[in-house]
């Protein structure tokens, strides 16, 4: 039987008090919306602090943006600039050959595309992979599994500038890395001088940061099978290969779309690891589509707000496009 | 009881009266970035300003020198700047200046002491008095003299040129097995005191911006040559991408480099870094077939135009423009008087290291030498647009984008497409 009466009851009431105040200040109120506009209502008056949140910071800045895109000149402030039109858009669609960045006017910005695809292609596919396999390790019982599970998650509680910032030190002329190749006997490399090298860390150091967060998802996936299937598989004798492939990896398959979906769209939005990494270079070997908007718009001394506005818009369509495909990937995962 | 309430009474009336007096207070806001000691100087002489003046108060907002190239500008478009602040981009935001004049007790002392440089603060040309240099710099090389001496190679002497300098420095650097023969601050307007002295004039009979000329183009030639024989590492032109500025003072400081191409405005913090851990020297610029010139340049505390308390930021200015107080500004930080009549009668500079003073006497001595052209370029209100193009280009070239002649014609299509959207 429930004690109403001794000290925790009472500390309960002291302490839910306020909540209690809240709730009843707040029946009136929904009383009479309810009655105003019937219970079918109801959530729309719930998700009202949300939306005007989002309509006020997220859906009107997307608006704002897409002025600024089709205006011109340096004032900050929209009602102060010269409408333009698709000016910003042609110029950056301005091209001899869209596979060669030489070709267009604004090649910086081809070259940020490039460099993006490039990164997206190689990070996600080794991402998917790696946290795949480490998801499948941590998976078994293995000794110290709690431990490897926390090492592995680590780096995705770290800031993108510490990240950065700890690989720069290892990777630089006296770094970590070259004082050990040169303990070895090998001659050092300059990682942030070549162009190869500069992309490849930029990629390693991205996975590196975020693996962790994309093993955890494909973990909880792993763990969501059902184990007397592979109990069945077990007793019908089939090899380990036919198990991973045939029951492991489709039961994971939505989890490892959600996998890709999410590492898609947080490739075509890399930045600040890799600006504080690489600053972009050498040259614009790793100068990223988002870097490019932000040098626009921000670090030269004439501030190209419209050209750097269309920049986004078009990187808006392409991050509207990806989310469509999850969505529609997740609906049809979920039968609907 | 009666002693009680009066004492309290009178209390609570002083509290009232110390808490209207602070709500009377103005309070200025001065943005400021530190290459060295000089935000404590200032700080220091801003102390002495609100004891004399209670009814001021200034905060020193020390930020990084990027925010002063990068946030700022945004924060004075959108209105919402500080009153002072200490910027580089002088005829760039001109804009946003205050004119001090009408509220300032003398204006002719600012027309004598600091009129070369007012016009630097307005392009336009109209006369207004918005501020003063912090400090002058000249920029130039600084060679590391004792790895000379270590590897009895003699050092060029006046009149050099650039090519002697590369040489040199190669020669020390292969004896010594020094990693970088020559480093140069990755910005543009390190390269265009050399390349004036390469022949380069910057702007056409109309005064119109015209980058690439003969001039200019031996210059790039050279540093695109000095990068691909190894007496410039790319790790500093070609590691980052964009106009991003890279210093290379620390490897300097570390000895890791033979010769170091920056400006006067290092030597308070070479004077700390490496004090006599190596006779540090800083020389004259070398010379080429146009002339042996540095590019001027510097720093300027400016009254924003925004501010809602003009009187009082004049009231400061004024202040800190007092000879006593810049002479003690300057000598203490160790920059190059921006003030006429101080740079006539001189300054006591706070230091006994003989290679700060070297260094200050060299800088000093190169001012008469700079090229109109320096000047010119200086003060050409978007200089940066120039700076940026040469810079970001000349590195895509150095790591292989660009061929040299495509560079030279994405500086000219770069310069001509911002000054276009500028005039929109």
């Amino acid at each position: 039987m429930t004690d109403t009466t001794g000290f925790g009851a009472r500390a309960t009431r002291v302490v839910t008090a306020p909540l209690r105040w809240i709730f009843e200040a707040l029946d009136k109120p929904f009383q009479a919306l309810q009655r105003l506009g019937g219970i079918g209502s109801m959530p729309w008056w719930f998700l009202l602090p949300n939306l005007l949140f989002f309509g006020g910071f997220v859906i009107l800045p997307l608006f704002i943006n897409f002025g600024y895109s089709l205006t011109g000149g340096t004032r900050l402030f929209l009602e102060d600039r010269t409408y333009t039109g698709t000016e910003q858009y042609a110029f950056l669609f301005d091209c001899g050959n869209y596979a060669d960045p030489t070709s267009c006017r604004e090649d910086r910005f081809w070259r940020g595309i490039y460099n993006t695809a490039t990164f997206i292609f190689f990070q996600v596919s080794f991402l998917v992979l790696f946290s795949l396999v480490t998801a499948l390790i941590l998976n078994r019982k293995i000794r110290a599994r709690g431990f490897f599970r926390a090492v592995f998650f680590f780096p995705v509680l770290l800031s993108p500038v510490v990240v950065a910032l700890i690989w720069k030190w290892i990777l630089l002329r006296d770094g970590l890395l070259n004082a050990a190749l040169v303990g070895m006997g090998f001659d050092r490399i300059l990682f942030f001088v070549s162009p190869e090298w500069a992309m490849f860390w930029a990629i390693f150091v991205s996975i590196w940061a975020h693996m962790g967060f994309y093993t955890l998802i494909l973990l909880a996936g792993l763990q969501a099978i059902p184990p007397d299937l592979y109990e069945a598989a077990e007793m019908d004798g089939t090899s380990k290969e036919r198990v991973f492939w045939r029951i492991t990896l489709p039961l994971l398959w939505p989890n490892m779309l959600v996998v890709i979906v999410l590492a898609l769209i947080k490739g075509v939005q890399v930045f600040d690891e890799v600006y504080v990494l690489t600053g972009g270079g050498p040259g614009t070997a790793t100068q990223f589509i988002v870097q490019y908007i932000y040098n626009t718009g921000f670090t030269n001394q004439v501030q190209n707000f419209g050209l750097a506005a269309a920049a986004s818009v078009v990187l808006g369509v392409v991050l509207f496009v990806l989310t469509l495909v999850q969505l529609a990937a997740t609906r049809r995962r979920d039968g609907g | 009881m009666k002693t009680v309430m009066t004492r309290t009474g009178a209390s609570v009336l002083a509290l009232t009266l110390a808490a209207s007096a602070a709500m009377a207070q103005t309070e200025l806001r001065m943005t400021w970035y530190n290459d060295g000691n000089e935000g404590e100087v200032m700080q220091g002489i801003l102390d002495r300003f609100e004891e004399a003046n209670p009814d001021i108060s200034v905060t020193l907002d020390v930020v990084p020198y990027q925010a002063i190239l990068e946030s700022l500008p945004v924060q004075l478009a959108a209105g919402d700047g500080p009153d002072i602040a200490r910027v580089t981009d002088l005829g760039g935001l001109s804009e946003y200046y205050l004119d001090l004049t009408p509220h300032l007790e003398d204006p002719e002392y600012w027309r004598t002491n600091f009129g070369p440089f007012l016009n630097w603060l307005d392009p336009t040309g109209g006369g207004a008095i918005s501020g003063f240099m912090t400090q002058l710099t000249v920029t130039g090389p600084y060679v590391n003299k004792t790895l000379f001496e270590q590897a009895g190679v003699e050092m060029p002497g006046e009149g050099a040129t650039w090519d002697d300098w590369a040489a040199a420095t190669n020669e020390v650097a292969s004896a010594l097995d020094i990693p970088i023969p020559m480093a140069w601050d990755r910005s543009g307007h390190r390269v265009f005191g050399p390349a004036i002295s390469m022949g380069a004039e910057l702007f056409d009979e109309e005064g119109n911006p015209a980058l690439v000329d003969e001039g200019m183009r031996t210059m790039a030639q050279m540093l695109y040559d000095w990068h691909e024989d190894g007496t410039m590492a790319k790790e500093l032109w070609g590691s980052v991408s964009g106009s991003t500025y890279l210093g290379a003072n620390e490897e300097f400081a570390n000895a890791q480099t033979v010769l170091y191409m920056s400006g006067s405005w290092q030597i308070p913090q070479f004077a700390t870094t490496i004090g006599d851990a190596f006779d540090w020297w800083a020389v004259p610029a070398p010379c080429g077939p146009a002339a042996c010139t540095g590019m001027p340049g510097g720093a300027a505390l400016v009254a924003m135009e925004g501010t809602e308390h003009p009187e009082e930021v004049a009231t400061l200015m004024e202040f800190l423009t007092q000879e006593e107080n810049l002479a003690e500004f300057y000598g203490e930080t160790l920059f190059i008087p921006g003030h006429l009549g101080l740079a006539e009668s001189g300054v006591e500079f706070a230091t006994d290291d003989p290679r700060a003073a070297h260094a200050l006497a060299t800088f000093a001595a190169a001012v008469p030498s700079i090229s109109p052209i320096a000047y010119e370029a200086q003060g050409y209100a978007n200089n940066r647009v120039m700076f940026n193009a040469f810079i970001s280009r000349l590195g895509e070239a150095i790591v292989g984008e660009l061929t040299l002649d495509e560079a030279f014609d994405r500086m000219e299509q770069d310069v001509e497409q911002q000054l276009a959207e500028q005039a929109r």
